[in-house]
């Protein structure tokens, strides 16, 4: 076998190393539901669960609720599933958290509990006009 | 008055602009294989004429910003009235029809200088390359195909209602609105007015040795393309490098996810096409050496100029959502985004495999002792690294792949993303450090067993001893980072060894060597800075976790209540409460400022003192440059009574929010890098407490909130501010003065008597959270009833990260692009003799 035969090869296993482990560590969307159940089955790889803030009559989100530090929050969401959560986060709230259309947390269960390690916002209000102020 | 003129000239000129592409692009093809030249006064016009009018495109929208023409959407969406000069620039990138244009701007301007620069590759080169104009100038039309109601492109020139759907525009269609919504308050910093710049002439000459290749392939000449080719794609890797760390610096310095580097897909997206360039670079100067790697380069090449317009698909189609924390806002381009990258990569795969037989290439095994195979081996790496990150960003692009398909995909990328590259990355650059050091030696000497040991034996010895003394300094443990560690000082030695040997006998030679000195610094500032950045807030207050929490969670914030030192690793922490940054006199207590006489111009309420010392009296005014900003003081002191302040930043935008950015203590060995995570909202009504009442007489002294107050004496008052006061009535002020912690504060309430009315106005001091009101006048006992109250104090919620030697990885950046500029200048005279010879 020629050199550049094996050094073939080498490249071959290195980038299939890199396709498993993408497909190893890649998370996956899902509902709270599956979470729950992933959970139970001893998996505790890291999800995303897609959602949204449950709001009032008014448009004002509920369920948030700060710790007393002020260090951390709780809070409610809805997945697409219709299933709302409490979901608790180990920082103070992000800033937008509140206008943000649709919410995206990482994390999973701890003992029953979602705790997101993570929380992504999408605000897309935030660059798109409702409106000319006048 | 709405104005047309520009609108309908910016719309004249992209369509002027995509014509002359075309017809620029279709009359250099056509003078590829003409002897007679027939073609080539004709072609060269064409792109003239495309070159001006790009920058009447330019011109026009900027002229319309400037101009505040906000009858216009794209003036109105991303810019305001109060925007100074150079942030009207950055506005101009803002969207993404903005940094389209600016792209195309760059082409234009290289378009000119290839054209003067170039003999016979002339007409090959810019076929190919006005070619890739065409596409980008498609992409700012709006112009919709009457009949199969298909647009293309999305145009600045459009007025704002015919974008919006606003019902002012049914009862006066000629409404213009007084300002616009404003710039992105992320992009209100001054790498935003240079960074993408330099990032867009990295994307734009990418295409440069792109349009070689392709030439080279098309006119037979497979190996030449090179010669031309490399300068550029040296310059290409240099300034697409420089952007990117621009960017790296422009994220650590404003935005508050903690660093310079976050794995965001929008990051990702340029790093793989860089890699890939700059792994072709390498195989290309393999080429020039020993005529090996050509199929490689070539390859390369075409590979980077693809990635770069997937790059551009990935973060401009939308198909990234929830991956990425950026907003990207679809335009609706991705069908022609996806027409772009599908034409150059079958017209790379059809040229490439027409005459794929004929290139030549080397049957023979290479050694391990050649230069060519250690060349190869970084290549390699280099295209590892891009394929591990690339394969993840790419996540959300399968999962609509599979949808697109009728399947059903819910891949979602790797959870803690940093983590992941970082890991994999990791394993490569040790490599690449490895490879980066030993490779020189193979490029610069014949090599053999025996010369392999005394060439190599010194630098060995001496990274391993200087990597030993690191180790044992700075606490280096972890394996990973120690080889890494010891392999990046092995490349500077082994670099440094190279250097002085080359630059004896000609400097121009030494690029290279300075290059891979640059990026084993690179390397060391970011492992220490990333992996060994400490966070020096972690909370040891001895509180527990918010009990609701399941698990031990790190703790990484600090509460700080103004004027209460918290105790932080090795600083005295001191939040001092919120400022105003001024023009003239540095940082100014907000406090102290009563009134706004317009959006840049407040008036001071009570003599203080700013931050550079000056003495300030009520009635003062003084400039702000930008109404949206305010500054938390944070006093951060040593051991030593030594300290400095830091200032993070508030930015209370209307459309963003409230956007905060960091501040940074910069030192030698390390960066102290704070930021506010949050404070109390401003528009919550303040909760006070219920009114105690104290009796005191003018001259003695109390306490208010457990601070010492002295009440001074009281004052007839003949105006009070928003009462008119009748001859008949009475008002006083009772001047109270309380010690603070670091200052005496006054306090003023006011008792009115108007038409046989009492009426109280208190007054409030923020930063001791009191409320002191005159509650009632004892004249027989000469004293007065006094009503206290109190709220929560002031506070912030702080991280602070330390992050040492920084400094390293930004002077390896500095040492890269020398080393490039070193490269390019010798590749490009290279160049110049053989066009000149007559050659090329």
């Amino acid at each position: 076998m020629k050199k550049s035969h094996i050094f073939g090869i080498l490249i071959i296993a290195v980038a299939i190393i890199v396709i498993m482990s993408t497909a190893g560590d890649a998370s996956a969307y899902v509902t709270f539901e599956d979470a729950q159940e992933m959970a139970s089955k001893g998996n505790d790889n890291k999800i995303h669960v897609v959602g949204k803030l449950p709001k009032d009559g008014s448009g004002n989100v509920i369920g948030i609720e700060p710790s007393p530090d002020m260090m951390s929050f709780k809070f409610q969401m809805v997945d697409d599933n219709n299933e709302t959560q409490i979901v608790y986060h180990p920082n103070p709230m992000p800033t937008d958290f509140l206008r943000s259309e649709q919410v995206v947390v990482v994390g999973g269960y701890q003992n029953g509990k979602f705790v997101a390690d993570k929380i992504l916002l999408k605000c897309p209000s935030k660059y798109q006009e409702e409106g000319v102020n006048t | 008055m709405i104005h047309y003129f520009p609108g309908n000239l910016g719309h004249i000129l992209v369509i002027l602009a995509f014509i002359s592409s075309l017809v620029a692009t279709y009359a250099f093809a056509k003078n590829i294989n003409d002897k007679n030249n027939s073609w080539a006064r004709f072609a060269k016009g064409a792109f003239y004429v495309h070159a001006i009018a790009i920058f009447g495109i330019v011109i026009t929208l900027f002229l319309m910003i400037s101009g505040h023409m906000f009858e216009y959407h794209y003036v109105y969406n991303y810019t305001s009235k109060i925007l100074p000069i150079y942030y009207q620039i950055s506005s101009f990138w803002n969207g993404q029809e903005g940094s389209f244009l600016l792209w195309m701007f760059w082409n234009a301007i290289l378009g000119l200088i290839l054209i003067h620069t170039n003999k016979s590759w002339r007409d090959s080169m810019m076929a190919v390359f006005t070619f890739t104009q065409v596409f980008l100038v498609s992409m700012i039309m709006g112009v919709v195909i009457p009949g199969l109601d298909i647009k293309i492109g999305s145009s600045p020139f459009l007025l704002l209602r015919d974008v919006l759907n606003d019902p002012i525009f049914t009862m006066q269609p000629d409404f213009i609105p007084e300002d616009g919504r404003g710039l992105n308050p992320l992009l209100q910093n001054y790498w935003m007015v240079i960074h993408p710049p330099t990032l867009f002439l990295g994307f734009a000459t990418t295409v440069i040795p792109f349009a070689y290749a392709i030439a080279g392939m098309l006119t037979g000449r497979v190996k030449e393309w090179i010669r031309p080719a490399l300068p550029w794609a040296q310059f290409s890797a240099a300034i697409l490098g420089v952007g990117i760390l621009m960017g790296a610096y422009w994220a650590y310095e404003t935005l508050n996810f903690g660093g310079y580097w976050n794995w965001d897909p929008v990051e990702n997206a340029v790093y793989v096409p860089w890699l890939v360039l700059v792994a072709a670079l390498h195989t290309m100067i393999a080429f020039r050496k020993s005529n090996v790697a050509l199929k490689s380069s070539i390859i390369l090449i075409l590979a980077t100029y693809i990635l770069i317009v997937y790059s551009t698909f990935l973060t401009r189609s939308g198909v990234l959502g929830n991956a990425s924390v950026h907003s990207f806002t679809d335009l609706g381009l991705s069908g022609q985004l996806l027409i772009y990258l599908f034409v150059f990569i079958i017209l790379s795969v059809i040229v490439a495999a027409r005459v794929w037989k004929k290139i030549p290439s080397t049957e023979e095994e290479t050694s391990a002792y050649s230069r060519e195979f250690w060349i190869f081996m970084g290549a390699t790496v280099l295209c590892l690294m891009a394929f591990q990150v690339i394969i993840p960003t790419s996540i959300p692009v399968w999962n609509e792949i599979v949808e697109a398909f009728g399947g059903s995909s819910n891949l979602a990328p790797p959870a803690d993303q940093v983590e992941f590259y970082t890991q994999f990355q990791l394993y490569f650059a040790i490599l690449l450090a490895v490879l980066s050091g030993t490779g020189q030696f193979f490029w610069w000497t014949k090599m053999d067993k025996s010369k392999l040991k005394q060439e190599l034996a010194a630098p060995i010895i001496l990274s391993l001893v200087a990597s030993a003394v690191i180790f044992m300094v700075a606490k280096v443990q972890n394996i990973w980072y120690l080889l890494l560690l010891t392999a990046s000082v092995y490349s500077i030695v082994a670099n440094l060894k190279i250097f002085i040997s080359v630059a004896k006998s000609n400097i121009k030679l030494s690029g290279g060597a300075v290059a891979h000195i640059g990026v084993a610094m690179m390397l060391i500032g970011v492992l220490f800075s990333s992996g060994y950045s400490k966070i020096l807030s972690m909370n040891n207050t001895g509180l527990l976790w918010s009990k609701e929490f399941p698990d031990e969670v790190n703790q990484n914030n600090l509460l700080l209540f103004v004027n209460e030192p918290r105790q932080m690793a090795d600083y005295k922490m001191i939040y001092r409460g919120l400022r105003k940054l001024t023009t003239e006199y540095g940082y100014v207590d907000l406090n102290d400022i009563s009134d706004a006489v317009d959006a840049r111009k407040l008036i001071i309420g009570r003599n203080t003192i700013s931050s550079t010392g000056h003495e300030l009296n009520v009635g003062d005014t003084i400039n702000i440059i930008n109404a949206e900003n305010s500054y938390f003081e944070v006093i951060f002191e040593d051991e030593n009574g030594k300290d400095f302040t830091l200032y993070p930043r508030l930015q209370m935008n209307e459309q963003m929010g409230n956007v905060y950015s960091p501040d940074i203590d910069r030192t030698l060995s390390a960066d102290l890098y704070t930021h506010v995570r949050t404070f109390p909202d401003p528009d919550q009504e303040i909760e006070w407490s219920e009114i105690e009442e104290i009796t005191v007489s003018p001259g003695s002294q109390f306490f208010i909130n457990d601070y010492v107050a002295e009440f001074i004496n009281i004052e007839p008052l003949r105006n009070v501010p928003g009462i008119k006061l009748g001859p008949e009535d009475i008002a006083v002020k009772a001047l109270i003065e309380i010690q603070g912690e670091y200052q005496t504060y006054t306090a003023e309430p006011i008792y009115v008597i108007k038409d046989k009315m009492a009426g109280r106005i208190p007054d409030v001091v923020n930063d001791l959270a009191s409320r002191i009101t005159i509650q009632s006048i004892n004249p027989d006992e000469n004293s007065f009833v006094f009503g206290l109250s109190t709220t929560q104090k002031d506070w912030i919620i702080i991280e602070a990260v330390a992050k040492p030697w920084i400094n390293v990885l930004w002077l390896g950046t500095l040492l890269l692009v020398i080393g490039f500029g070193i490269a390019i200048s010798r590749r490009y005279t290279e160049f110049q003799k053989m066009r000149d010879k007559g050659m090329e």
